[in-house]
């Protein structure tokens, strides 16, 4: 039995291994063939030229995730501290369910509200050609990220030792006070986790921002239409014929946003690591 | 004074902040609730599309959606529990141990997109499964293997060591202690893990179109038939009647549909993970 079990767990490794020299295999004859230089620092993305830059696709998604952490993260912050300390029990234990509700909801259902609702109203907020842009895709990037922001700071905040917060309280500091400034640093590395899963959350996710963002490979702006690695290749994955260079340039910017999630996850660990031996 | 604003602001930021989360999700309940609902009705949830009659219904879309759910759960159920137990109970090698669970978590932390890629290449190509409800569903058991590992693995850790010891006291073997006391002890994480892999399995969308295609005809309910066809799970029929045919009411209603099952989904893992640990 125990040669079974072993296996079973060995299909965790075998399954990592798999993704891995696949994406290689498949991400480096492209790569090869325009030249890393090109490939990584190239402005233009178009199939029809047989011209694979990902340079746009590669800032829209470091813009992108960056404005949704900027959003996010604060709101996710004070609504953690809301719920893990401030709130009523009875409050709490409505919003903690809706949270994670915030979290099920499938990434196109998402994408389908931002296109019917957020799209629109940028367009006529903004006066802009069309709504489909950068800003649009942070916005709803931002939400997305809410809920594991919100519920991986909570866990930290409740794990701080209620003595911190009793002295700092008999010090004299008032409760918003000694949530702010003793609470929030004794939890820092839990709260830096879940940022850093929200860059992760936010530089992975294709669906949809698909629907919002306008798909067009142009250097990132706010309200321009832009393309991220991973709507890169979700966008032409259908169309590609199987074995031409276009497919294989999906190939890479597959592997390329591996690497990026890889160095995220690497980075989560070293955080996680130092809040367990902390 | 200092000290007051402080407060003032602290307030108002923590409320505010609070507010905008509960909203968002208000607004987004009820915008989604207010466009879908109409369309929902019998014929909607019992048909296929007919360009004849002018009818759209997603039955076919619930078929492969439950068709993926119990291929990809098969597969994976077994698979994810025996590492969990490997990882609980049988392990010596520290080494072992880190890999797996390194291997876990870093394919938790993979995107669907990622996902897609490796399924196109590996299972619709290397494999010649082609488009089909099988290549995806075998996509789909990568991505929920880690789900299923560290909710059973959770579970088990909190089996009393001296269940394992009582039962080994009394003369039996290992694998027959697992089987007859660890496991049946630990039922709650296993079904919560369930739960959360079918939750992950019903909102994927990246993985089924690239891999099991964006079909809305009517299969046979046979496994074999719709092993190999390709076909629309409910969130890529949601994305194609969106994005490629425009049609907003019957994206909405299908978000609908999809929101109640997310609730319910929801629900049901801590209600279900509750009860069975209290039994």
């Amino acid at each position: 039995m125990q040669v079974l079990f072993t296996l079973c767990g060995l299909v965790a490794v075998g399954f990592v291994l798999l993704i891995t020299i696949y994406l290689v295999i498949s991400g480096i004859p492209a790569i090869r063939e325009i030249g890393l230089f090109q490939f990584l620092f190239g402005k233009t993305w178009a199939a029809s030229q047989d011209q694979y830059g990902i340079l746009p696709l590669i800032l829209t998604s470091i813009y992108g995730t960056a404005g949704a952490i900027i959003i996010g993260v604060p709101i996710g912050f004070f609504t953690a501290v809301f719920l893990a300390k401030v709130a009523p029990k009875k409050v709490a234990n409505v919003v903690r369910p809706a949270v994670s509700l915030l979290a099920g909801i499938p990434s196109v259902v998402y994408g389908l509200v931002g296109m019917c609702v957020l799209v629109p109203a940028l367009r006529s907020w903004l006066h802009l050609p069309a709504g489909d842009s950068l800003l649009a895709a942070i916005i709803v990037l931002a939400i997305m990220i809410l809920p594991s922001i919100i519920s991986l700071s909570e866990t930290a905040l409740e794990a701080v030792p209620r003595e911190y917060e009793e002295a700092s309280l008999a010090l004299g500091a008032t409760k918003l006070e000694t949530y702010f400034r003793v609470s929030a640093p004794a939890a820092k590395s839990g709260i830096a986790a879940a940022v850093v899963l929200g860059i992760g959350r936010a530089i992975g996710e294709a669906m949809a921002i698909m629907m919002v963002a306008g798909n067009v490979a142009n250097m990132p702006a706010l309200t321009k239409s832009v393309r991220f690695l991973t709507t890169g290749i979700s966008i032409e994955l259908n169309y590609s014929q199987d074995g031409s260079l276009q497919r294989q340039a999906l190939f890479s910017i597959g592997l390329v946003l591996f690497l990026f999630i890889m160095l995220i996850n690497a980075f989560l660990n070293l955080v996680l690591k130092r809040e367990k031996e902390a | 004074m200092r000290r007051k604003i402080y407060e003032i602001i602290g307030r108002v930021l923590l409320y505010g902040c609070a507010a905008i989360t509960a909203g968002l999700l208000l607004f987004l309940i009820g915008y989604i609730l207010f466009r879908g609902i109409g369309g929902i009705n019998w014929r909607f949830l019992s048909t296929a599309e007919s360009v004849i009659n002018g009818t759209v219904g997603i039955l076919p879309a619930i078929k492969n959606t439950l068709f993926v759910i119990i291929v990809s759960l098969i597969v994976a159920l077994p698979l994810g529990v025996g590492a969990a137990v490997y990882l609980t109970e049988y392990a010596r090698n520290r080494r072992f141990v880190t890999a797996i669970e390194f291997a876990s978590e870093t394919l938790a932390g993979i995107p669907s997109i990622i996902y897609a890629l490796v399924g196109v290449i590996i299972f619709c190509t290397a494999l010649k499964l082609q488009k089909t409800l099988l290549a995806g569903s075998l996509t789909l058991v990568m991505m929920i293997l880690p789900t299923i590992i560290r909710s059973t693995q959770e579970s088990l850790k909190t089996v009393p060591q001296s269940y394992r010891e009582g039962a080994l006291g009394l003369g039996s073997g290992k694998w027959h202690m697992i089987r007859t006391v660890v496991l049946p002890s630990s039922i709650d994480g296993i079904v919560t893990g369930c739960i959360l892999a079918v939750g992950r399995v019903v909102g994927e969308s990246a993985v089924l179109m690239y891999t099991a295609g964006m079909s809305m005809a009517m299969q046979s309910f046979s496994i074999d038939r719709l092993a190999g066809a390709s076909g629309a799970t409910l969130t890529v029929a949601l994305y194609h009647y969106a994005k490629e045919n425009a049609d907003f009411a019957v994206a909405f209603s299908i978000a609908t549909i999809l929101l109640i099952l997310t609730v319910i989904i929801n629900f049901s893992a801590s209600f279900l993970g509750k009860k069975l640990r209290r039994s």
